[in-house]
């Protein structure tokens, strides 16, 4: 059985179609890569996945249960922005999870449990090279370490399913180079099953196992609110043979100059 | 060079900061003499020798009557009943605004009556306070926490619903409940904007404490410079409000500074 099942989901805000008939099923442990045009729908999917969404027709499952409308703990998400707690250190930051599980009153824990939850968060910050700034504010960090922070903060908490929505759009290409490897090892070390939205094609194929696009299979000229977008490509990445002319193929399709 | 790029040095600046108070200093003694010259008895601009003798005799002297230094008293008074208000409001203001912002249900159900009962002129309901709760303290308490409860509950809720919406969605992927969200994500970021729209708010605090003293009490700042007019005596009034607006400075100015010491990632 998959570990996400969805079944011709559709989203319409106010007689404007977004997403249209949405069909997927994802295993456990892939690593889905979405691309598309700005606008077709990638966010409002993720969103759905993620429970802040409800679609308007059709069923998401996760492991063979119905999606509650609202975030959960099985599922972590990093946005390109406002990822992070400012108010928080670094170290708050990754404690906040450990911390919510412990004590439903105030959020809080002290004394030896306090002590074995940080003990846990340095050794997060450990795996996403944080340590060192772990008394800083975000505010002090860079783009970069804001999102190794997003991660880590996340992670804290085990989910099985990270939703990562163009998480790494706004840093400088050396950067977000670290940032895929990073990215990499975790999901193999952790055994996620992570779908992450970029605009980067080649990130997308070279990030993933399997990519999906997003588009408009029918577009009415007169009317382009009417249809809405769906998956129009769904291909599996791994060893594929000519990355290079599907790339291509899929930047002329989408109007992408190269 | 433009005139937009030209900046004074650190002495320039102290100086123009300075200047305006000096030439208003300037002025005030140069007009106060102008009549004196020519009527002795003259109220309206006293000289500093008199306005010193005032402060002497208020701030230095034990009255005769009751043997207390009136101007403490009177500060003393005062600020109880400021702090006390605005203190009111702004826990009122955090108790309103967070969970008007938070929760749609009840945003939805107090959320308007808030904004409608905002407008509603305080000082026009002062006659209502004092039938109310008749004219000892708690009315002029009253009058302040109604004056300004309703901004500070208007600018929290406003606040709140400025947090970016991906916070509160990372928080309920970390499993936090409703009540741990408001608890750890919201009530800490807005604590340096309550502390912000309480500096705000300390102007109209002051002018509805000076008007409740006015109307009706037997001491603090406002009573005591409506009783002295009487008298035209604006050896007393001059410096009562000069009294003033340095203590409202300073209240200030603490606020502020608490806030950088206690909220280092604010405004960063």
């Amino acid at each position: 059985m998959s570990l996400i099942d969805v079944r011709g989901v559709w989203k319409r805000y106010s007689g404007k179609t977004v997403l249209e008939n949405v069909r997927l099923k994802a295993d456990e442990h892939e690593f889905v890569t979405i691309v598309g045009a700005s606008g077709c729908g990638k966010t409002t999917f993720l969103r759905m996945l993620l429970g802040e969404v409800e679609p308007c027709q059709g069923v998401i499952e996760i492991g063979g249960k119905r999606l509650v409308p609202e975030p959960r703990a099985d599922r972590g998400v990093v946005f390109q922005r406002y990822s992070v707690f400012p108010h928080l250190t670094v170290l708050g930051n990754v404690l906040l999870g450990l911390e919510f599980a412990e004590s439903r009153l105030l959020g809080r824990t002290f004394g030896r449990r306090r002590t074995r939850n940080v003990e846990r968060a340095e050794a997060m910050l450990d795996r996403v090279g944080l340590l060192t700034s772990a008394t800083s504010y975000p505010s002090e960090l860079s783009g970069g370490m804001q999102q190794r922070l997003a991660l880590a903060q996340t992670l804290i908490t085990e989910p099985s399913i990270l939703l990562l929505d163009e998480p790494f759009g706004a840093l400088d290409p050396g950067i977000r180079a670290d940032m895929h490897d990073l990215v990499r090892e975790l999901h193999r070390e952790l055994g996620l099953t992570v779908f992450m939205i970029t605009h980067d094609i080649s990130e997308g194929f070279s990030l993933g196992s399997r990519l999906l696009v997003f588009d408009k299979p029918r577009l009415d000229p007169h009317e382009p609110d009417l249809y809405g977008a769906t998956i129009t490509f769904d291909l599996p990445v791994r060893e594929s043979p000519d990355v290079e002319s599907v790339v291509d193929d899929l930047n002329v399709k989408n109007g992408v100059r190269t | 060079m433009r005139v937009l790029n030209r900046r004074p040095g650190n002495v320039g600046a102290v100086a123009s900061a300075a200047m305006p108070f000096v030439l208003a200093l300037v002025v005030y003694v140069v007009a106060s003499g102008a009549r004196l010259a020519e009527n002795p008895d003259d109220k309206l601009l006293p000289s500093l020798v008199t306005i010193g003798d005032a402060i002497e005799r208020l701030a230095f002297t034990p009255d005769r009557r009751t043997g207390d230094y009136v101007l403490w008293t009177d500060t003393a008074a005062s600020l109880k009943r400021l702090l006390i208000g605005v203190g009111i409001a702004a826990v009122v203001g955090l108790a309103v605004g967070v969970p008007n912002g938070l929760l749609p249900w009840f945003g939805g159900f107090w959320s308007p009556w808030v904004r409608a009962m905002s407008m509603i002129p305080p000082l026009a309901i002062l006659p209502i306070l004092f039938i109310v709760f008749g004219i000892g303290e708690l009315a002029k308490v009253m009058l302040i926490v109604l004056g300004t409860a309703p901004f500070l509950m208007r600018d929290i809720e406003q606040r709140v619903r400025e947090l970016p919406r991906e916070q509160l969605v990372k928080a309920q992927t970390l499993d936090g409940t409703t009540w741990q969200i408001a608890v750890r994500v919201v009530l800490p970021q807005v604590l340096p904007r309550l502390v912000d729209g309480v500096r705000l708010s300390l102007g109209g605090a002051w002018l509805f404490l000076i008007a409740a003293e006015a109307i009706a009490s037997t001491d603090g700042l406002g009573y005591r410079i409506f009783l002295v007019r009487r008298y035209l005596s604006m050896d007393v009034i001059l410096p009562y409000v000069a009294w003033i607006t340095l203590l409202a400075f300073l209240l200030d100015y603490a606020l502020r500074r608490l806030n950088r010491r206690c909220f280092p990632w604010y405004g960063a």
